[in-house]
């Protein structure tokens, strides 16, 4: 600080809500992506995982939903500083895809239709991320992600892939896409990292 | 898409001073803006622009830079947002002198650069001109004769950013095309009825997929979405295709 703006007050449209640094309230869901739209027919989708060490398995979209789906209520923040609070979602918990998998992995890079990816802490997002497929009890839009994509809402958005399909657990860190484009390998909002 | 991580390039706030500011249309104002302490800006880049109250209160947003790359004095044109918190303040509010801070400059993606030397289709909505003017002044400071076509959809004749400038630049360099298209009002004598941009427009105006040029598309969420679906249609291979979206921020 140390700038002032003589006559700017602001609109603080976020009330009494608590928002991470910079962010304003949003109530519309606006779209960014890097590129057009992919349109993905669940009956053709398909996600992997691979190890660190090669081995490698898939679901459809049955078995996705055989993992067990649950509802989920939570905050959303883009760094392009919109937030928006108390959205609910339906999706299968990150963790259930890892059952049984041996790793010892410290990352992941996760893969799209289309050929988005993004880098993720694989311990940090266990427990709070999911391959979501319901967006207020409709069916995950194709702008929005649309049939499944990655949700990491304690994270920027770009952090949480939209139509993803492939996980690749990695011992290191390695930036995706945004983030060899200006943006911050982890993305706290509440730390407010942004860019590079 | 793995390498070694990039270099840490802290981002942190610095000030900018209004050295000059005039209305690009109604309700849009261009900025010039003096940044001591900012990096060399690429065409396509956006800044991020906080304002801060007495009090303490800041609000930021991201504009997209017209000026040209690595230009001395960098440019942004806002749009007064009706329910907008920091667009009406740059607007109707802040007076050449005035300093305001900025982050930047960002986004090494929606890029475009002097040693690109296939052709280039430009596709803006409204304001969505923003940053691919900036590409065309790049363009032109560079000297690059890689084709260049620009469509540029825009309500009203009254409505469009850089007129003058563009109308010379297309004169002077046989290499680029400009098309209007007037979704609300076309001007007197034009041979097209007021529409939106549509899948057949952009057959008939836009660079053809087999001469596969990279593609800029930025505008309103809507118009990208159109477009870009409509791009692919037409065989343009989606990774060619760099859109930049704007949400309703303001």
């Amino acid at each position: 600080m140390g700038i002032f703006s003589p006559g700017f007050t602001g609109r603080r449209r976020g009330g009494d809500v608590e928002l991470p640094p910079g962010q304003y309230l949003e109530t519309g869901f606006p779209v960014l992506s890097a590129g057009p739209t992919q349109y993905v027919d669940k009956r053709n989708w398909k996600l992997s995982l691979t190890t660190e060490s090669g081995d490698t398995r898939s679901w459809d979209w049955q078995g996705m939903l055989d993992l067990g789906p649950e509802e989920i209520r939570t905050d959303l923040h883009c760094v392009t500083a919109w937030s928006k609070l108390g959205t609910t979602w339906r999706g299968v918990p990150f963790e259930r895809f890892l059952e049984g998998v041996d790793t010892s992995a410290d990352y992941f890079m996760a893969g799209c239709y289309g050929g988005y990816t993004t880098n993720l802490p694989l311990q940090e997002i266990l427990g709070r991320s999911w391959i979501a497929f319901e967006f207020e009890g409709k069916d995950l839009e194709p702008n929005h992600g649309g049939p499944a994509r990655l949700l990491v809402p304690h994270l920027y958005l770009w952090k949480s892939a939209k139509w993803v399909n492939s996980i690749t657990l990695m011992q290191q860190d390695a930036p995706g896409f945004w983030e060899q484009n200006g943006y911050n390998m982890h993305g706290d909002p509440w730390r407010e990292e942004r860019y590079w | 898409m793995t390498s070694t991580p990039p270099p840490p390039r802290p981002s942190t706030w610095v000030p900018a001073t209004v050295v000059d500011a005039w209305m690009e249309a109604p309700g849009s104002r261009t900025l010039l803006l003096e940044v001591p302490d900012m990096a060399p800006t690429l065409a396509g880049q956006h800044l991020d622009i906080r304002l801060t109250a007495p009090d303490g209160y800041t609000a930021q947003r991201s504009y997209s830079l017209s000026s040209p790359a690595g230009a001395d004095r960098v440019q942004v044109t806002v749009d007064r947002m009706p329910d907008g918190e920091v667009s009406p303040y740059l607007v109707d509010g802040l007076e050449v002198g005035d300093q305001v801070e900025v982050k930047g400059p960002i986004g090494r993606w929606f890029l475009w650069q002097p040693e690109q030397t296939e052709p280039v289709q430009l596709i803006a909505g409204g304001s969505g001109v923003v940053p691919l003017m900036s590409m065309v002044r790049t363009r032109a400071a560079a000297g690059s004769s890689a084709p260049l076509r620009m469509l540029y959809s825009v309500r009203t004749p009254g409505g469009r950013f850089y007129t003058e400038e563009l109308a010379g630049l297309t004169a002077a360099d046989p290499a680029f095309d400009l098309q209007y298209v007037y979704t609300r009002k076309v001007p007197e004598g034009w041979p097209h009825q007021a529409g939106r941009l549509t899948g057949a427009l952009l057959m008939e105006f836009a660079i053809p997929a087999a001469d596969r040029p990279t593609v800029y598309v930025c505008g309103p969420t809507a118009f990208v979405e159109t477009v870009a679906d409509a791009l692919v249609q037409q065989g343009h291979e989606p990774a060619r295709i760099r859109t930049e979206r704007f949400g309703p921020s303001g």
